[in-house]
């Protein structure tokens, strides 16, 4: 018992930081019902050690409550898991997540990540004056101004402070302002150049 | 530094002069100093919202200040150094405190919602909508991916036993601003005893986070 559940905390495990697999969807149904019969084996006992006060059964009604409570834990852990490893998506990559992570994701998984920005996008309104502020930029404390930029991918075109546009097409370097940089940088669409 | 803030303070001054009692520079080290201590606390500390506000509209006069600056001078990049610079202090902190507020949510909650009525509150108004928000938001989560799926006896998760609370007896550096006498340590292991130590001012200590926690709130150490 509850083997299918250690499995799932696992799988966790072995992805390394804060990555995040697929959805086991099969592993959750799987230990759902394993509980689901574990439960049922149960009552039927229950019931029988209450009418013929069979209390020899009772050792195991409690193993397999203490299984069932087992299982509970455990797919609870990996669920939570997970949603901390989403929640960590949304500060690395923005608010919108690449594809290939979304596929990752249940659809219960992508409306706690929609929940989850929103509430995140409503405090960071709130702070200070009018705009708010917000803190997903400025990772990193400032060194300098501006900073040497090359293009990875095309992006379009780039508006700065002063109101110039610029081109950002693949492997173009340009010296931008920092603070403007940094969500393209994480994104991975430009990249720092550290001469 | 000092002078920039004083051209940005010359503005605040004629605005905002009733509610800032302190100088820029007087409130800059006051966030700073906020930033440290919530970033070497394990557990949340008090919500220094005025702060933060004075903060934001500091922010907003010196961008203000900057925008009426010519191009390509030399001050104008100074000041937007030190505009990214204070920027940079502010975020850290509220990120700070929102990620202890994640880590610990049902915790935070609970101990807001059982503070007595004068006692100052951990959490801004907004920080508690998210709190709760965050709550809702995961307890409806776990019930709709498998708790509903579950036999009827387990379908709910106690969430105060079940996330970790902040460890308080973890070690944190100090120094000590004013002078303290006659602080009790509590025994580590059973075969230590209490102890009484004196902690005077500037002097550095590494002591467990639980024995000097009021005296962070009272500002009488500084977390490093």
């Amino acid at each position: 018992f509850c083997e299918k559940a250690l499995e799932l905390i696992r799988e966790l495990q072995r992805m390394g930081d804060g990555q995040l697999p697929a959805f086991n969807e099969d592993g959750i149904r799987q230990v759902l019902e394993e509980m689901k019969a574990l439960y049922e084996q149960n009552q039927s006992d229950v019931n029988e050690a209450k009418t013929e006060g069979k209390s020899e059964l009772i050792p195991t009604i409690k193993f397999r409550h203490s299984c069932l409570l087992r299982n509970q834990r455990c797919s609870a852990a990996y669920l939570y898991d997970r949603l901390l490893r989403i929640r960590a998506l949304r500060w690395e990559y923005g608010s919108v997540l690449p594809t290939t992570i979304r596929f990752h994701m249940c659809a219960e998984e992508t409306e706690w990540f929609n929940q989850y920005k929103k509430s995140l996008a409503t405090y960071m309104r709130s702070l200070g004056g009018e705009e708010g502020l917000d803190i997903t930029q400025d990772m990193k404390p400032p060194k300098s101004l501006y900073i040497e930029v090359r293009c990875l991918k095309d992006h379009g075109e780039f508006e700065i402070d002063d109101g110039t546009v610029i081109l950002l097409k693949k492997n173009s370097q340009h010296f931008l302002p920092r603070w403007k940089c940094e969500q393209l940088i994480r994104q991975g669409i430009l990249e720092h150049v550290i001469s | 530094m000092a002078d920039v803030l004083s051209d940005a303070g010359d503005v605040s001054g004629e605005e905002g002069s009733q509610e800032d009692v302190m100088t820029p520079a007087e409130l800059i080290s006051k966030l700073q100093e906020a930033w440290l201590n919530e970033k070497f606390a394990p557990e949340l500390l008090e919500n220094k919202s005025e702060l933060v506000e004075c903060v934001m509209e500091q922010l907003t006069h010196m961008e203000e200040n900057l925008q009426r600056v010519r191009k390509g001078d030399v001050k104008a990049s100074v000041h937007r150094m030190e505009i990214d610079r204070i920027r940079f202090v502010l975020s850290s902190y509220l990120r700070s405190r929102l990620q202890k507020i994640e880590k610990f949510f049902p915790h935070v909650l609970e101990k807001e919602k059982s503070r007595a009525d004068g006692d100052p509150s951990f959490l801004s108004p907004e920080e508690f909508a998210f709190a709760k928000e965050y709550l809702a938001n995961t307890e409806v989560y776990l019930r709709t991916v498998a708790l509903k799926h579950m036999p009827p006896n387990l379908q709910s998760i106690d969430m105060l036993k079940a996330v970790p609370e902040p460890c308080l007896d973890s070690f944190v550096f100090l120094r000590v601003k004013e002078t303290q006498e006659n602080i009790l340590v509590e025994p580590e292991t059973d075969e230590q005893k209490e102890y009484v130590v004196d902690l005077d001012e500037g002097s550095q200590h590494l002591m467990r986070y639980r024995t000097i926690a009021p005296l962070v709130a009272s500002g009488a150490v500084q977390l490093i």
